[in-house]
This record gives structure tokens, C-alpha cells and sequence, in this order.
């Protein structure tokens, strides 16, 4: 191929349009005919072929052509592909070689019409009907997972199921020791924010003692464990659907699959059991950190001495708070997992199915939190507990 | 067992993603020691092909039968059963990521014989020494080139002494020493250990030094137009499409500049 890029280069491509016999045009170009450069419109030819419709025959003269690149090609492929729609016969003989060497190629492989991607337009209906179709399908898939990993539970304890131990703890440590910092910090801010709220209230009243109790309460029966499941969700739940989702990318499933291991037991079970094993004792822990900067609040800056702070709080709280306090992390925690695990499980076969993923369990566990921590708390009133 | 020597058997087999249907009607049989090439155009199915055949993806219609058996009438636990007489090696080597080389390998051996900690140990390092890869034992997947991971697959694959060996593209990614290396291992296993083999690809070098047995999927009628040995298949190609391809388009140029 011969580009030209000779000083004519820079005079601008130009377009006669000739019509020597009854049946041919004659295309004359000339001068560069680039992108860069500035390309006549197709508008003018195409008009005049539909304004003659004697003509059977398109042909071109090149010979002024100083340079050309894309922008003629584009220009030469609307055209042909508009003059063949007429049924008019395209003579490429007087174009430059390598011209006429991309065209041939440009159309040794016709466009696919049967992807069904182009010129989609669907009506309002069939996006409803489509959306509850994914809907459905969504929650079919969603129970089927619930089932299988209860299927995998049960062989957990009778010992048969298939995982290996060195995942678990792996798994464990990951959640457990490795999230302290963390929760360390927010729970004890969480704290000094209950202090803080509950402070400016209750000194109207000259009632400030009972900021102990209204943090002690508050952390034990629902901040703890509520802050420690949101903090999780972010940190482990996205972990796991990110690691579940990649080795899906990867094949690494079915590498598992066809060698007869479940990945619900060999992946996900230990993942599950790790996060509802430590997600109460980081509970417990917020819930201490939490009072604690609640303490730091009261002596501070209400002037409590800190055994009376103690005091009332030990007065305060019951074996009932914590009590309902653990039941809900358990809970939070196998609902985390199940939300991490479940997405990654679902993740597509590309990098952007992994974020999407994650994402996804992202929010799907933090919902799942709330909505149960609503039910809890109600269950937990109606029952007097 | 059936009378037939057919190891594989696919039947009238109909792949679809939903309502897209990949290749319909299917039909053919893989003997025992038989090296079966699927070849084909890029994206004409071949690799969903494989994935029906080792159990991942369900046909739309269609049997596949091994020994005879019915892999996807069969119950559960039978299916596993077949399943593990295969082995798999993946187009990217799938290795755990979270696991070293040897563990990769001993994974399958632990869940399956009774071998000891010590033997499993032994068998493992003798499967990488296969493939060239002793004295990587304790690293990690994300440790070693692509080239190597693909071997750390293949032995892998060969854990368990498997009766059939599938392979997704071996040779994508490697440089031709190292596919020509992996097709003289091929040709090892069937004549040492009797393995059937299911090769993916479209490499034609591998294809003539490798394949007695082929079947040819086409995108364009979405249905197998050719099998048989692929040496034949170049001497009387059926179709102009399949000569096209065994000669990487070759013999269309010289019709046309001849």
C-alpha cells in the first residue's frame, strides 16, 4: 500500500461527479482524501445517483488522489454499499490498489444479521414480563443455593462433608482476628455518638446518669451487633464474592465441579461456618468497645465519676440484651456470608462480573441485615425477650 | 456394557444458552484410545461442545452416553461416578489459586484413594516430574508462567489415571516448542496408559501430528459438517468450508490468483 504524503497532501480531497454516456457516472477524486483533511460530503452523490435513476453503472478515476487513508474508504464503502442497494454496478478499476484491496476485504465476511443485538427495541410490556422473568429466575436460583447449602450443613454434621481444614482457618482468621482494628474503631465511635445524642437530651432533665444505660442497651441489643454485620458485609462479604467470583472467571469451579467436589461444601460451607462462628464474638467485642466510648463520653464531658458509670451499667444491662445481641450477630453473620458467597457463586465469566458481584453483595447483605434486624427487634417485643 | 467399542457416544445433542441455539443435531462416537479433535472456527462452539461433554452445562436436547451409559439420565451419584474418570485441562490451567502446585494435585488423590499422606506425596511429585515441573511442588499458581501452569494443569488432569483426557485449546498461549512437547505427551498417554483423549482446538499442527478421529462444527449452519480423520478430511474434503480450513485458507487464494 502507497500513501501518498507529498505536499498535495495538504490541499484538501475534492469530488466531480461526471456523467459522460447515458448510463455511467464517473467519479473523479483528487487531492487528500484523509481523515485529518477535510472530505467532501457523501450527501451530494448520493442525491444525484437518486435523482438519475438511468444510471447502471458507477466508476471511479483516482488519478488526482495524493493521499488517502480511512476517510476515503468510508467514504468509498457507504457509497458502493448505497449504489448496490440501487443496483447499480460499482467499477473499482480506477481506484488505487490498496484501495481496492481493503474493499475486498472490508466485505469478505458478511455481517452477521442472526446475533440478535442490533436494533433492539422493545415495548414496555416485554421489559415488565422480562424483568419478572429475571425476577423469578433470580429467586429460584437464590432458594436452590439456601438448599444446597443447608444439604451441605447437614453433612457438616455428620462429618462427611468434603472441605479442607486449612481453608476453615484460614477463613477464620481472615474474619475473626484480622477485622478487630476495625471494629475496634467504629464500635467505640458509635459509642461516644449514642453518649453524645442521648447527653444533650437527657441534661435538659438533669438526667444525665442515664446515658449509661441508654448506651449499655443500645450497644447490647442492637448497635453491637448491627455495626459489627454492617462492617463485615463490606469487608468479608465483598471478599467473598470476589474470591468466589474470580475463581469462577478462572474455571477454578469447574475444575472443582468436574472432579466430583461440591463447591458448596468444598468452598462454601467453610466460609459460612467461619462468619457465624466469629461474628458473635465481634459482636461482644463492639459491645464492650461501644460502652467503653460511651464511658469516655460520660466522664468526660458530663462529669460522671467512672465506677458510677460502671455501676449503672451493670444495673442497666441485662443477660436478656446480650443474649438477644448474640442471637442477632449469629444470624447477621450467616446472612453476610450467605449474601457474599451466593454473588460470587452467580459471578459471570468476566473481570466486570466480579465487580458487579461484589457490589451486589454488598448491598444484598447490608438489606438482608436491616430487614432482619426489623423482624428480630418486632419478634423480640411481641415475645417480651 | 454395550457391544460397541464407543467410549463416548453424543447423540442428536442441541447446545443452547437460552433460547440462542450454538449447534443442533450432533452426532458422533469417540472409540477407546481414539485421539477425537474438535475444530472449528473461532466461536462456532467448540469449547460449549466440551462443556456438554464433561458434564457442565446441560444439553437442550440430546444424549451423551459413556460405555454406553447415559450421563445426563443418570442419578446424581452415578454422575459423579463417570466424572471421575475424566480429566480436565482447562484453557487457562483453572489451578486453585489459594493452593500450591502439589496440593492442586493431591487434592483429587486425598478425596479419592486411600493412599497415605507419604505416597500421595510421591505420586504427586511423579506427576509434575511428567510434565516437567519437579521441584515446584510448593509454589503457588500465581508464582509461575502461563506455560507452566497449563503443564500444572495437565498433571493435574492426570491424577487420578483418568480413562478419558479433555483438553480446552492446549496449545493457546504456548510457544511452539512447548505445544509440540504437549502433543508428543499426548500421544505418550494414549500409547503407555490406553487414554481416550478430546482435544479442543484449532491448531493445525496439532491437529495432523495428533488426531485420528475429528469432528468439524460450523458456525454459518450451526451443525457438524465433516468427521472423520482429519488426514482424510484434507485429502476429500465434503465441503469447500472444511478444506478451506485445513489448509488455512490456502487452497481459496491460489483459485483466486491462480
Amino acid at each position: 500500500m502507497t500513501i501518498n504524503t507529498t505536499d498535495g497532501s495538504r490541499q484538501a480531497g475534492t469530488l466531480r461527479v461526471e456523467n459522460p454516456t447515458g448510463d455511467t457516472l464517473v467519479i473523479r477524486l483528487s487531492g487528500a482524501w484523509k481523515l485529518s483533511a477535510e472530505i467532501p460530503s457523501i450527501a451530494d452523490t448520493q442525491k444525484q445517483l437518486a435523482e438519475t435513476p438511468s444510471i447502471r453503472k458507477l466508476a471511479f478515476d483516482a488519478r488526482g488522489v495524493t493521499g488517502w487513508d480511512s476517510g476515503l474508504l468510508t467514504f468509498l464503502t457507504t457509497l458502493i454499499a448505497d449504489s448496490e442497494r440501487r443496483g447499480i454496478e460499482t467499477d473499482r478499476a480506477g481506484l488505487p490498489e490498496g484501495v481496492v484491496r481493503l474493499l475486498a476485504l472490508a466485505v469478505a465476511v458478511p455481517e452477521r444479521k442472526d446475533t440478535g443485538r442490533l436494533d433492539e427495541r422493545r415495548s414496555l410490556l416485554r421489559m415488565v414480563g422480562a424483568a419478572t422473568l429475571v425476577a423469578a429466575n433470580e429467586t429460584r436460583k437464590m432458594l436452590a443455593f439456601l438448599g444446597e447449602a443447608f444439604v451441605a450443613f447437614l453433612k457438616f454434621l455428620a462429618g462427611r462433608a468434603r472441605y479442607r481444614r486449612s481453608d476453615f482457618l484460614m477463613v477464620l482468621q481472615e474474619v475473626g482476628v484480622q477485622a478487630l482494628p476495625i471494629v475496634t474503631l467504629i464500635s467505640f465511635l458509635v459509642g461516644v455518638i449514642l453518649a453524645y445524642v442521648g447527653a444533650i437530651q437527657l441534661r435538659q432533665f438533669g438526667a444525665q446518669a442515664y446515658v449509661a444505660d441508654l448506651v449499655g442497651i443500645a450497644m447490647t441489643r442492637e448497635m453491637g451487633a448491627m455495626m459489627a454485620a454492617i462492617i463485615m458485609a463490606g469487608r468479608t462479604g465483598a471478599a467473598f464474592a470476589a474470591q468466589l467470583g474470580t475463581m469462577q472467571v478462572n474455571e477454578e469451579i469447574d475444575a472443582l465441579t468436574t472432579l466430583g467436589i461440591s463447591s458448596m461444601e468444598f468452598l462454601v460451607l467453610p466460609r459460612i461456618l467461619a462468619l457465624a462462628l466469629m461474628m458473635p464474638l465481634l459482636g461482644i467485642y463492639a459491645d464492650l468497645l461501644g460502652i467503653m466510648g460511651g464511658a469516655a463520653v460520660g466522664t468526660g464531658m458530663l462529669h460522671l465519676g467512672g465506677t458510677e458509670y460502671y455501676v449503672r451499667t451493670r444495673a442497666a444491662v441485662g443477660l436478656d440484651d446480650f443474649a438477644a445481641g448474640l442471637i442477632k450477630a449469629s444470624v447477621f453473620g450467616v446472612l453476610v456470608a450467605v449474601a457474599g458467597c451466593l454473588r460470587g457463586m452467580q459471578c459471570g465469566r468476566s473481570s466486570a462480573a466480579v465487580g458487579a458481584a461484589t457490589t451486589s453483595a454488598v448491598v444484598t447483605g447490608i438489606v438482608l441485615i436491616i430487614v432482619f434486624d426489623a423482624l428480630m427487634t418486632v419478634i423480640f417485643d411481641q415475645i417480651g425477650f | 456394557m454395550t457391544s460397541t467399542e464407543a467410549r463416548i457416544e453424543v447423540r442428536e445433542l442441541t447446545m443452547a444458552y437460552g433460547d440462542r441455539v450454538i449447534q443442533r443435531d450432533l452426532s458422533f462416537t469417540i472409540e477407546r484410545g481414539d485421539i477425537f479433535v474438535v475444530m472449528g472456527g473461532s466461536g462456532c462452539g467448540k469449547s460449549t461442545l466440551l462443556r456438554h461433554m464433561i458434564g457442565l452445562n446441560e444439553p437442550a436436547h440430546g444424549d451423551v452416553l459413556y460405555d454406553g451409559q447415559n450421563f445426563w439420565a443418570a442419578e446424581p451419584a452415578a454422575r459423579d461416578k463417570m466424572m471421575r474418570r475424566f480429566g480436565v485441562l482447562y484453557q487457562s490451567g483453572a489451578l486453585w489459586s489459594s493452593m500450591t502446585l502439589a496440593e492442586n494435585v493431591a487434592l483429587s488423590l486425598g478425596e479419592y484413594t486411600t493412599l497415605s499422606p507419604a505416597l500421595i506425596r510421591e505420586v504427586v511429585s511423579l506427576k509434575l516430574a511428567l510434565v516437567g515441573l519437579a521441584g515446584f511442588e510448593e509454589f503457588y499458581p500465581s508464582e509461575i508462567s502461563g506455560g507452566m501452569r497449563k503443564r500444572a494443569g495437565l498433571a493435574r488432569a492426570m491424577a487420578l489415571d483418568p480413562d478419558i483426557l479433555f483438553f480446552d485449546e492446549p496449545s493457546a498461549g504456548l510457544d511452539p516448542i512447548s505445544s509440540h512437547l504437549l502433543d508428543e505427551l499426548i500421544l505418550e498417554l494414549r500409547a503407555s496408559l490406553g487414554t481416550t483423549v478430546v482435544i479442543v482446538t484449532h491448531e493445525l499442527a496439532s491437529i495432523f501430528a495428533v488426531a485420528n478421529n475429528s469432528v468439524f462444527l460450523d458456525a454459518d449452519t450451526k451443525t457438524m459438517i465433516a468427521r472423520g480423520d482429519p488426514k482424510e478430511l484434507l485429502e476429500h474434503p465434503p465441503q469447500p468450508k472444511v478444506r478451506e480450513f485445513l489448509t488455512r485458507g490456502e487452497s481459496q487464494r491460489e483459485l483466486k490468483h491462480g
